[in-house]
């Protein structure tokens, strides 16, 4: 938390279908992170507050959160799987840097915020989520 | 402007993507309670109010903004589907229609084969972007039919209409692998592919737009 150097951080978008668990997935995130300093957004729903994926919430949060350092983009199912990599594909509508992460939405944002908060670079946070995959439960 | 009567016959302008991308509102306007219907029965019941919202968007967008090329036309169309549509078909046609107006350029004017081609390159990035192949149950079951058929005249636009309905027809009796459809598994089959059905329109609507 006083870490204050004017250092960049890796920015982290949590995307889901539903607005309430896209929040609530990057507050716990936070607040499980120590209150990390990472900046974290949600882009939960379209924008009239139903269920889907919108595209401009997705973008509005990546630049919210873009410091310089890229954007970790964790998403939950369908839509929001082809909306990050559609986005992705033509190149000029994410900040730079920005990367789909492939890991759970709620363990891997988790993972991302913690790490990001160190000040790691994008590609050691996408593999830090990424790994909670490897995380057996049973 | 071409000084050869057949090429200015054949030339698609600005105003013939207009045209088709207006003809596929009314078409998905008009057939959006059976789309929803179709997906109902596999998906989440949403698909026909979905490309509804997505294609009035476009319409609204193309007269608020007029394109000043065909590739800025499909280009515009794309954007506006992925973002207004709210599912899936959002960036799936999205990404269809941008990325052959990408490969439009700014020509003033295209042949009904560079169309092709553009749309060629638009369903391969389709598949790329969800993973899916044909005999999938997805709309790639007529999108692939279809940009087969389209060739070097407009008459093809028919032969590519017909070939994308018997694609989506053909999409029945197949098991679903990809999207919602495929956690039904068995239950996927005998019902037709809500994304088919909606491709086959938008490429029906192709034909009428030549005048």
């Amino acid at each position: 938390m006083t870490q204050d150097s004017g250092e960049k951080l890796v920015g982290v978008v949590v995307v889901s279908h539903s607005g309430e668990v896209a929040e609530s997935v990057a507050r716990m995130a936070t607040a499980l992170a120590g209150g990390g300093t990472a900046p974290v957004r949600a882009a939960g729903g379209t924008p009239d507050g139903g269920f889907g994926t919108s595209e401009e919430l997705i973008r509005e949060a990546a630049y919210a959160v873009d410091q310089g350092a890229g954007v970790a983009i964790l998403v939950d199912l369908g839509s929001a799987v082809l909306t990050v990599k559609a986005l992705l594909a033509e190149e000029d509508e994410l900040p730079e840097g920005s990367r789909l992460v492939d890991a759970p939405l709620v363990e891997g944002a988790v993972a991302a915020v913690v790490t990001a908060s160190t000040g790691a670079d994008v590609d050691t946070v996408a593999g830090a989520a990424a790994e909670a995959y490897d995380y057996r439960k049973v | 402007m071409s000084s050869s009567e057949s090429a200015v016959e054949h030339a698609l302008d600005t105003s013939f993507f207009q045209r088709w991308l207006t003809a596929a509102a009314e078409s998905v306007q008009r057939e959006a309670a059976r789309l929803t219907e179709l997906d109902s029965a596999i998906g989440d019941a949403d698909h026909g109010t979905n490309m509804q919202r997505g294609f009035a968007a476009v319409t609204e967008a193309l007269e608020k903004e007029p394109p000043g090329s065909p590739g800025a036309a499909l280009i515009l169309a794309g954007r506006q589907l992925i973002s207004k549509v709210g599912g899936a078909s959002g960036p799936l046609y999205g990404t269809l229609l941008r990325r052959a107006g990408k490969a439009l350029g700014d020509a003033a004017e295209v042949t009904p084969q560079q169309l092709a081609d553009a749309l060629r390159a638009g369903v391969d990035a389709v598949a790329q972007l969800g993973g899916a192949a044909p005999g999938d149950k997805t709309m790639l079951d007529a999108l692939f039919p279809a940009v087969e058929a389209l060739g070097g005249d407009t008459a093809s636009f028919t032969a590519a209409g017909e070939a994308a309905d018997k694609g989506a027809l053909a999409t029945v009796p197949m098991l679903a692998r990809k999207g919602r459809a495929s956690y039904l598994g068995e239950r996927s089959v005998g019902h037709q592919d809500p994304g088919a059905t909606s491709s086959a329109l938008i490429v029906a609507a192709l034909a009428e737009a030549v005048r």
